[in-house]
């Protein structure tokens, strides 16, 4: 009964294995970008980024059809374009970087969709937008995986500045420059992350698998290493939830994954032991000191 | 200022203008501080106070003039400097530990990626001792009180081991008892011959435990034995001195000339 519900479609299919696989790929890379993101206060920038990222998947779609490394190179150019504009913009004018950012996504945006509906029926730009999870080949699963192997290394690599560019910045100014090179390379990491995402949840969904199993992982832990540990899993488990409940339903897979995760951030809510909103209604009597 | 002939300088001013979009907040500052002294900087608010601190520290550079730097004997060697800012942009949410927090000033020794030793795990303990934070270790720092997280970037100055320590406002909005420990370490710095500069806005603790002091107001007004600085007049003279923010001053021509 259990093993039907929960084994047997990954047994069975060959596709729903291959979305596990990617699902657990995002979510690795994903878990740990997410919770920086978060702390950082950047929350928004990973979607304002997803956004960036379509009209270079478009022009890729337009010139090669549905290719993987066309869509793929298409993307990252647009990401990395938009987040090097807006940083520019906002270093060398009074405009502030969510500002900046925010100008330069939406020209992207605009200029995405206009691409994919010159060519192309709905079809193609839903496939853009939300993703065929349901139908990784090997070539877009090696990139993902490959994506997240190259996050986790970096990660690892920029751990110390990208901490303390967060707690206390001027600190790092005064005794190093790796922060502005910490901060590049952190965006960079978000912008191959979501441009992994997008095709397997397609460029808005992407952003979800970082933010809401960080922002779930928030409400469990006051560490930072827990939370990290703890968004990686509760991505992971968002994705093979997501791909059962989308097996048993036949609701979209990619959307399913996503509201599986929203499910997750929105229990954590309420019953997180830290700060979750439920504990307020049944406050602790205070202690001695 | 006699007594600066004799021992090197530590930080040299050479007609040093630091300022933002071209207005000027510290003007046409000649002098130094000699290596191993301890100075006060006081003055009016808007007097340049913590401009010229920013400037030392490289976080600002000069609209015109010079900051050199030195250790005072070794040619080439570059000091280190410590810089403790007024209200430090620390985002006090971020979940991270006191220890943590503290262990970053072996920044110039572990870099990105070097190691935390027995060694230095003795040292922070130590640093953490030395400020009395002894068992706050695993504590985040959002739990800390201001005078408590006073503390605990005092700790991770005394692991900076700098040359030069740079001090703006340290004491404000502290407890006395507090106060009194952090400057406590300040004399310990002073005692090791390290050159210490800190801006405060106390008259008293400068005139007990600062022998040297810059009365600024833009320009100097005084600079100098910390009794010869501090007089009635001169104080009543800064105060003057910093007129209004002008929108629409000229050029200055003091260069030209």
């Amino acid at each position: 009964m259990l093993y039907d519900l929960l084994i047997a479609p990954f047994v069975e299919f060959d596709f729903m294995r291959r979305a596990l696989v990617g699902a657990a790929a995002l979510a690795l890379s994903g878990g740990p970008v997410g919770v920086f993101l978060m702390l950082r206060r950047m929350s928004l920038t990973g979607d304002a980024m997803a956004h960036a990222i379509l009209p270079g998947a478009a022009v890729g779609f337009l010139l090669y059809g549905l290719s993987l490394p066309a869509m793929t190179i298409g993307g990252l150019a647009a990401g990395f374009a938009v987040a090097l504009a807006a940083g520019l913009v906002a270093r060398t004018t009074a405009l502030k970087e969510d500002a900046a950012l925010a100008a330069f996504y939406l020209i992207s945006l605009a200029l995405g969709v206009t691409l994919v509906s010159l060519r192309g029926s709905n079809v193609d730009l839903l496939h853009v937008l939300f993703g065929t999870v349901l139908a990784l080949d090997d070539a877009t699963l090696l990139l993902v995986a490959g994506i997240a192997t190259v996050t986790l290394v970096a990660l690892a690599v920029l751990y110390r500045p990208l901490v303390l560019e967060c707690v206390d910045p001027g600190f790092l100014r005064s005794v190093s420059r790796a922060g502005a090179v910490a901060h590049l390379a952190f965006l960079a990491l978000v912008v191959i992350n979501l441009v992994g995402g997008f095709h397997a949840l397609g460029t808005l969904l992407a952003v979800g698998m970082m933010m809401l199993p960080a922002a779930t992982a928030r409400f469990w832990s006051g560490d930072i290493t827990v939370m990290i540990g703890l968004s990686t899993l509760v991505g992971m488990l968002s994705g093979a939830a997501g791909l059962v409940l989308s097996y048993h339903t036949g609701l979209p897979a990619g959307p399913s994954i996503i509201l599986v995760a929203g499910g997750a951030y929105v229990i954590s809510l309420f019953v997180g032991p830290v700060d979750g909103l439920l504990w307020r209604l049944v406050p602790a009597r205070h202690l001695e000191a | 200022m006699t007594d600066a002939v004799r021992t090197p300088d530590a930080i040299r001013f050479e007609n040093l203008t630091l300022g933002y979009d071209r207005h000027p907040a510290v003007h046409h500052l000649d002098g130094a501080l000699a290596a191993g002294s301890l100075t006060a900087v006081v003055g009016p608010n808007g007097a340049g106070k913590s401009t010229l601190l920013k400037g030392i520290a490289g976080a600002l550079p000069p609209l015109a003039g010079h900051i050199r730097l030195s250790l005072g004997t070794p040619r080439g060697v570059k000091p280190r400097i410590a810089y403790l800012p007024q209200a430090a942009d620390i985002d006090r949410s971020f979940p991270i530990t006191v220890y943590d927090l503290v262990c970053v000033g072996l920044w110039s020794r572990a870099g990105l990626f070097g190691c935390i030793g027995r060694r230095d795990r003795a040292r922070i303990g130590e640093a953490l001792a030395a400020v009395g934070l002894t068992g706050f270790e695993k504590r985040p720092i959002g739990t800390l009180s201001g005078g408590q997280m006073q503390r605990a970037l005092f700790a991770r100055l005394l692991l900076q081991d700098a040359d030069i320590i740079l001090l703006d406002e340290p004491f404000t909005a502290i407890d006395a008892r507090t106060t009194a420990d952090l400057l406590g370490l300040v004399r310990r710095w002073h005692d090791e011959g390290r050159t210490v500069v800190a801006v405060l806005h106390d008259m008293e603790m400068v005139r007990q435990a600062f022998p040297r002091t810059l009365l600024l107001a833009r320009e100097p007004v005084a600079w100098g034995r910390t009794e010869e600085v501090l007089t009635a007049e001169n104080l009543m003279k800064a105060r003057h001195l910093v007129e209004a923010f002008d929108a629409n001053a000229p050029v200055c021509a003091r260069d030209a000339a």
